[in-house]
């Protein structure tokens, strides 16, 4: 009996301990989900309520008119477009390019492939500040500076982290499928195209996902190669204004509540695919 | 033979995209960088070969290149520890068996993580203000009045860690994965050895998941050395050059600074750097790790 109890003590907490850990648990969340609702709400503050001391939660009125002067005093509809067409380029090439060079790696036998794999691997902790001059240098030279190229040619070319992600995935198919087909006489690309891609569904959406949120938040790509403030994403339209000697706060807390809004209901709908792209990365260590 | 000259064919053009890439987008690029690292250029006038001299400036003549080391040494270290032992614990305490099925908890540690860079950036200088700043507001509400986080070099850097600590809810997924598989036998055995609480958590938990604590280390370890909009954001480097950190040093003197020389040569001192870091880590992994 009292090893039994031991036993239970070692996996369950006591009432009292659960409640204890359940209330800090609670306790940090609320520090980590405030500044969310802070934003939420000072976007719909008018902006001198943002400075009032000391600060006050809720905004005297509901003031939506933040989200209307977005449209007219930040190019918002332009920004964001820009910020479309990367994500949408960004999103097919990725797709296009890692699922094909992934089968490569995956299901066909060839002298090379291991240690060429490791090379991939080792790609993926290289610093971008070893490559990024002599990439702005070159990118210059092709007078791609102040176009999207830069921020989209290389896409096409496959990334190593969704290589290594789509490659883990089509391990787990069996062969014995691809066996069948070329029985049939099926070519490899048929058996890319018409088994292996069908089934990468699951890998293939956490590729979506994770192209689209690099797309989304990427900073230091856009204000490097992006000179040209017609072809500025919102993030770099954002950071720029915060630039200007009056950096209109409301309109930048609006902004984060626009954009940040997107990710966190793309976030809830497919929680499933954000969470396994993540703890995929953690396996391999 | 037929197969396996037919197979070396197909494979090879299946990954010759990735190829390419590699050979125009990383192969050349850090060949590049070596090279310039080695000269004066500023993009206008051509390269103009100086030996080891960016080297040699940055190590010994330049004292803002040391205080940009320090810097993030510091946050490498100090960040470290802080955000290790918190993240650890909260994903023990959520891998708990009448927690776990709490996903709220799981959600709510990782959405911070979702926030574009630049709005975190923002939010972050809004939670750090002295006067109207949560943070303050918050601290003012127990009787505290709080600093000016960001107008004080000492506290600049520990603000900082504040805000990593605040997105690194992908590191707790992690950890909850690695959780995970270890055996849930080994706690039961130990208990019954008589084995406390933290006992167990000293004994099996980390040795256990020290291969996945050497993971998140080094992502850690490799953003810090990358860090560079939060400090280009919020501060500018600012107060007295406090979170002026080696990323954002080295952006000042390449695209501000069109020092593109010295630039490269820290690119290759922060590679050097990063990837001895990063041996000593494996190196430290492997004589303490454990091993199956």
């Amino acid at each position: 009996m009292a090893v039994i109890g031991r036993l239970r003590r070692a996996r369950y907490l006591e009432r009292g301990e659960l409640v204890v850990t359940v209330t800090l648990l609670g306790a940090l969340s609320v520090v980590y989900i405030v500044p969310f609702i802070w934003m939420a709400l000072s976007s719909l503050k008018l902006p001198q309520e943002l400075f009032i001391v000391p600060m006050r939660w809720f905004p005297k009125k509901l003031e939506f008119s933040n989200y209307a002067r977005m449209f007219r005093e930040f190019p918002f509809l332009l920004d964001l477009r820009n910020t479309m067409i990367l994500v949408v380029v960004n999103i097919v090439s990725a797709v296009l390019s890692n699922t094909f060079i992934a089968y490569g790696f995956s299901k066909i036998e060839w002298k090379g492939r291991e240690p060429l794999f490791y090379v991939v691997l080792a790609t993926i902790i290289l610093p971008f500040q070893v490559v990024m001059i002599p990439l702005f240098i070159m990118f210059h030279t092709f007078h791609w500076i102040g176009t999207f190229f830069p921020l989209t040619v290389p896409g096409f070319f496959g990334n190593a982290f969704f290589i290594f992600l789509l490659r883990q995935f089509y391990l787990s198919i069996p062969n014995e499928l691809s066996y069948a087909a070329k029985i049939d006489g099926a070519n490899e690309f048929m058996i890319y195209s018409r088994i292996v891609l069908p089934l990468s569904s699951a890998a293939i959406a956490t590729v979506v996902i994770f192209s689209f949120l690099r797309t989304w938040n990427d900073f230091i790509g856009p204000l490097i190669f992006l000179s040209d403030n017609r072809l500025y994403t919102l993030s770099l339209g954002a950071q720029q204004i915060m630039q200007n000697l009056d950096p209109k706060w409301d309109l930048l807390l609006t902004l984060g509540v626009v954009m940040t809004f997107p990710v966190l209901v793309l976030f809830f709908l497919l929680q499933k695919y954000f969470i396994q792209g993540i703890a995929m990365s953690g396996i391999k260590g | 033979m037929l197969k396996a000259r037919r197979n070396q064919i197909n494979g090879l053009l299946f990954v010759s995209p990735w190829i390419v890439g590699f050979l125009v987008f990383i192969t050349y690029p850090v060949l590049a960088s070596l090279y310039y690292s080695l000269t004066k250029y500023d993009v206008i006038h051509p390269p103009e070969f100086r030996g080891l001299g960016n080297y040699l400036d940055l190590i010994l003549r330049d004292d803002v290149f040391r205080i940009a080391l320090l810097n993030t040494l510091y946050m490498i270290v100090v960040g470290t520890v802080v955000i290790t032992v918190v993240t650890i614990t909260i994903a023990i305490v959520l891998n708990n068996r009448q927690i776990r099925g709490l996903s709220v908890f799981r959600v709510v540690f990782f959405i911070p993580t979702l926030v574009p860079l630049v709005i975190l950036c923002i939010v972050w200088i809004w939670i750090l203000q002295p006067q109207t700043g949560l943070l303050n507001t918050c601290l003012s509400y127990v009787g505290i009045r709080g600093p000016g986080w960001l107008a004080d070099p000492r506290l600049a850097k520990p603000a900082f860690i504040m805000m990593f600590l605040w997105t690194s809810g992908g590191a707790v997924i992690i950890y909850l994965a690695g959780l995970q598989d270890i055996p849930e036998t080994l706690y039961e055995v130990a208990s019954i050895d008589g084995a406390g609480f933290l006992r167990r958590t000293f004994t099996i938990t980390v040795p256990l998941l020290s291969p996945v604590i050497l993971f998140n280390v080094v992502t850690y370890v490799i953003g810090i050395f990358q860090s560079f909009a939060e400090s280009f954001i919020i501060t500018s480097g600012g107060p007295d050059r406090s979170t002026l950190f080696y990323s954002l040093y080295l952006y000042q003197n390449a695209f501000q600074y069109f020092k593109m020389g010295l630039a490269s040569a820290m690119a290759w001192i922060l590679l050097i750097i990063a990837a001895l870091f990063i041996a000593i880590l494996l190196g430290l992994e492997r004589r303490f790790g454990y091993r199956q």
